[in-house]
């Protein structure tokens, strides 16, 4: 602020007035439903993750094999060539230990999330996903190789989550 | 992009989902004032602008063609008179209502802006463009400081 | 020159910023407003055009909030227009009216920039996950915070880098901001109370992050020969700079913000400045949370890969140091209404480079400054250069 100007607008509330509802106000729950396409790359991704498989898209221009597989190559800016599948083992590119939930609130026992470089797509395409079978957090490593575990096929519907996690391959 | 022809309806997934959140509203340095009035004195105050004169309703803290803060509060009391209405007879849903809703915009005499209502004690067919209209207030007790403090405006007598 | 006509700012405003404030967005919006235009000398009628940058509706909770906001920032019956694109809008606003008086078309154009966080409650965070995809990423658990962790995580393995360097900035920002009146977190803290704090998101702790916050800025831009009627000490915008990066941000190595580097060097180009480091006397680089400052600086090229830690445990970006950098307090200190934390480092700028500082004031006349805001999903970087 200027030290010319000597009057800072703003009426400061406590949140305890807040919750307390101590402060004149309206309270609204908008409730706002959704049915997304998963358009045309997704769907396929999603039929792939049902048959445990993960799908990419290829441009043969740039050559890359993308995850997650997209219907143009932003690059380029043209349509993909086609699909493929592509290994469901990839490694760690950066992960983290997340204590809180999507709402800002604290959880107990902390989820393990990471990004994945995918093996046999591009290098650096990475998937975000969860890490499971780890005792310890500080055991987790920049590059350690990971493998998918499936949910049973009975068990997929076509979702991200048809895989539970990633877990730690074992070396040798 | 070229499109492509999809004849088994299966593979066109979709991802079901909803974005839901709380929200708090504060009503704001004048709207504290004009709900506060309700509430308690079952009145409808319009804030003056000093500059241009105008006397806007609901009360802003500042003119918007001025740029000014407003400065004066002035009692509009409760009576208005219908500037246009329409008759809902579906819900936010789509749901056929049980009773059609009457919504009118009122504006008050010497005021600019209105306030968005409901009408009561009136049929749909009855009601007039340029009709002269009153608030019909909760009781006392009922009331939070909120725009549904007034239960709808009637037809004066 | 770029642009049919120069551009100067001329006057700035702001409101307080805390985590819940009584008046509505409007409100905010024009308490901003009327003290810029204020400072400049300016009355309403003098205004031809206003751009208002404001980030998700989801937060304020109104839909269509540049359309709500209007009339808050002198926008009625004129020309105007709502930017948005998440955190960077606060730099990107001031860049998009840039372009309303160097096209010519107008000779004044208020900048405006809000954010009322509070509406969603009891904390916007649910609001932020919306930004992911809801088919990929959602499903997950996501939260906003991971893609911090995950980007602060990747640039400390690339370089190195450990937490107690990475602690320095949210240090020095937080002591900073005791000098700024409307901030909402100035405290003296150490780096062990950063260490000890809170483990959010590993290696996320509390006190690496800024709030959520209200609050309201705003700028007013004027065509040089208007600008020279007005004041005799205009504060000229001589770049700007912005760039987005792909949404697949799981497929970028997130060590480096390239976008960042893209935005700045358009406008390092335009401006003419050819060796940032030092050229640039006084910078606001945008500070969500400590490492981001670390991580824009090398982006900025104001520090090479890497380097930024050193320069920060040197002093040099202290604000009696070679290359003061967020002498505001930042968004860790000052507080963080996502739009409205960028436009205000803006505001920090024009007071840095007029002496009006005041407390904050960093030494030696500077007389080219830059502010820079990221946003979106690590994506977009937007960055303005300013002389006196």
């Amino acid at each position: 602020m200027s030290e010319k100007i000597k009057h800072f607008p703003g009426e400061e509330l406590k949140a305890r007035d807040i919750r307390e509802g101590k402060v004149p106000a309206v309270k609204h729950r908008p409730r706002i439903r959704y049915l997304w396409s998963a358009g045309i790359a997704m769907s396929r991704f999603l039929e792939g993750l049902k048959k445990g498989k993960i799908v990419a898209s290829t441009c043969e221009k740039c050559g890359r094999i993308m995850v997650p597989p997209r219907a143009f190559c932003e690059e380029c800016f043209k349509s993909v060539d086609g699909y493929t599948s592509v290994k469901d083992t990839g490694t760690i590119n950066t992960w983290s230990v997340s204590y809180v939930a999507g709402d800002a609130s604290r959880i107990k026992e902390p989820i393990l999330v990471a990004v994945i470089d995918i093996d046999g797509a591009s290098k650096g395409m990475g998937l975000l996903h969860i890490l499971g079978e780890i005792d310890d957090w500080k055991q987790i490593k920049f590059g350690m190789q990971v493998k998918a575990v499936w949910k049973p096929p009975e068990e997929r519907t076509g979702a991200i989550t048809d895989i539970k996690y990633f877990k730690p391959l074992k070396e040798g | 992009m070229a499109t492509e022809k999809i004849t088994d309806i299966r593979r066109m997934l979709h991802w079901p989902g909803h974005m839901e959140t709380d929200y708090i509203y504060t009503l704001g340095i004048a709207g504290e004032k004009f709900f506060t009035e309700i509430k308690e004195n079952g009145r409808i105050l319009g804030a003056k602008c000093k500059r241009c004169g105008n006397v806007f309703v609901p009360p802003r803290l500042y003119c918007e063609r001025c740029f000014e803060k407003t400065t004066e509060w002035v009692n509009l009391g409760t009576k208005g008179a219908v500037y246009t209405f329409t008759v809902a007879y579906v819900d936010i849903n789509g749901t056929k209502l049980k009773e059609p809703i009457i919504y009118a915009l009122i504006k008050f005499d010497d005021a600019e802006g209105g306030l968005v209502h409901k009408l009561g004690e009136i049929e749909p067919c009855e009601v007039q463009i340029g009709m002269p209209v009153e608030a019909v207030f909760k009781p006392q007790a009922e009331r939070t400081g909120n725009i549904n403090d007034i239960k709808y405006f009637k037809p004066q007598e | 020159m770029f642009g049919k006509k120069r551009v100067a700012v001329i006057g700035a405003g702001m409101t307080l910023f805390r985590r819940n404030l009584k008046e509505t967005g409007k409100e905010l919006a024009w308490h901003a407003s009327k003290m810029a235009l204020d400072q400049a000398g300016l009355e309403p009628r003098d205004i031809q055009s206003v751009v208002m940058g404001t980030a998700p509706d989801a937060f304020d909770g109104v839909h269509m909030k540049g359309e709500y906001l209007a009339d808050g920032a002198g926008a009625w019956r004129k020309p105007y227009s709502r930017v948005f694109v998440g955190g960077g809008t606060g730099v990107f606003v001031i860049d998009a009216g840039w372009w309303h008086v160097a096209s010519g078309q107008f000779d004044t154009c208020l900048v405006v920039a809000e954010e009322k966080m509070s509406s969603c409650y009891p904390h916007p965070a649910y609001a932020f996950t919306t930004i992911f995809d809801p088919i990929y990423s959602r499903p997950l658990g996501v939260t906003l915070i991971w893609i911090f962790a995950l980007e602060m995580h990747r640039y400390m393995h690339r370089h190195g880098i450990k937490k107690e360097e990475i602690a320095l900035v949210s240090v020095k920002n937080k002591r900073n901001a005791l000098d700024h009146p409307c901030a909402q977190l100035g405290a003296n803290i150490t780096v062990e109370d950063v260490l000890n704090s809170e483990i959010m998101c590993w290696p996320v702790q509390r006190l690496d992050i800024s709030p959520t916050s209200d609050g309201a800025a705003a700028l007013v831009l004027a065509s040089e020969d208007v600008a020279k009627k007005l004041t005799d000490n205009p504060v000229w915008i001589d770049g700007t700079g912005w760039c987005i990066d792909t949404t697949f941000w799981t497929n970028r190595d997130l060590y480096y913000p390239k976008y960042v580097q893209c935005a700045a060097q358009m406008a390092y180009k335009m401006a003419g400045i050819k060796n940032p480091p030092k050229e640039i006397d006084v910078a606001e680089v945008y500070d969500p949370f400590d490492y981001k400052e670390l991580h824009h600086m090398e982006g900025l090229m104001l520090a090479r890969k890497g380097q930024a830690p050193k320069l920060t445990a040197d002093g040099v970006t202290q604000r009696d140091g070679d290359l003061p950098i967020n002498p505001s307090g930042g968004l860790l200190g000052v507080g963080n209404p996502i739009a409205a934390a960028g436009l205000m480092k803006c505001c920090e700028i024009f007071w840095q480079l007029r002496g009006e500082a005041g407390k904050r004031q960093v030494k030696g006349d500077p007389r080219t400054g830059l502010a820079q805001a990221w946003g979106d999903l690590m994506q977009y970087g937007s960055v303005v250069i300013m002389r006196s």
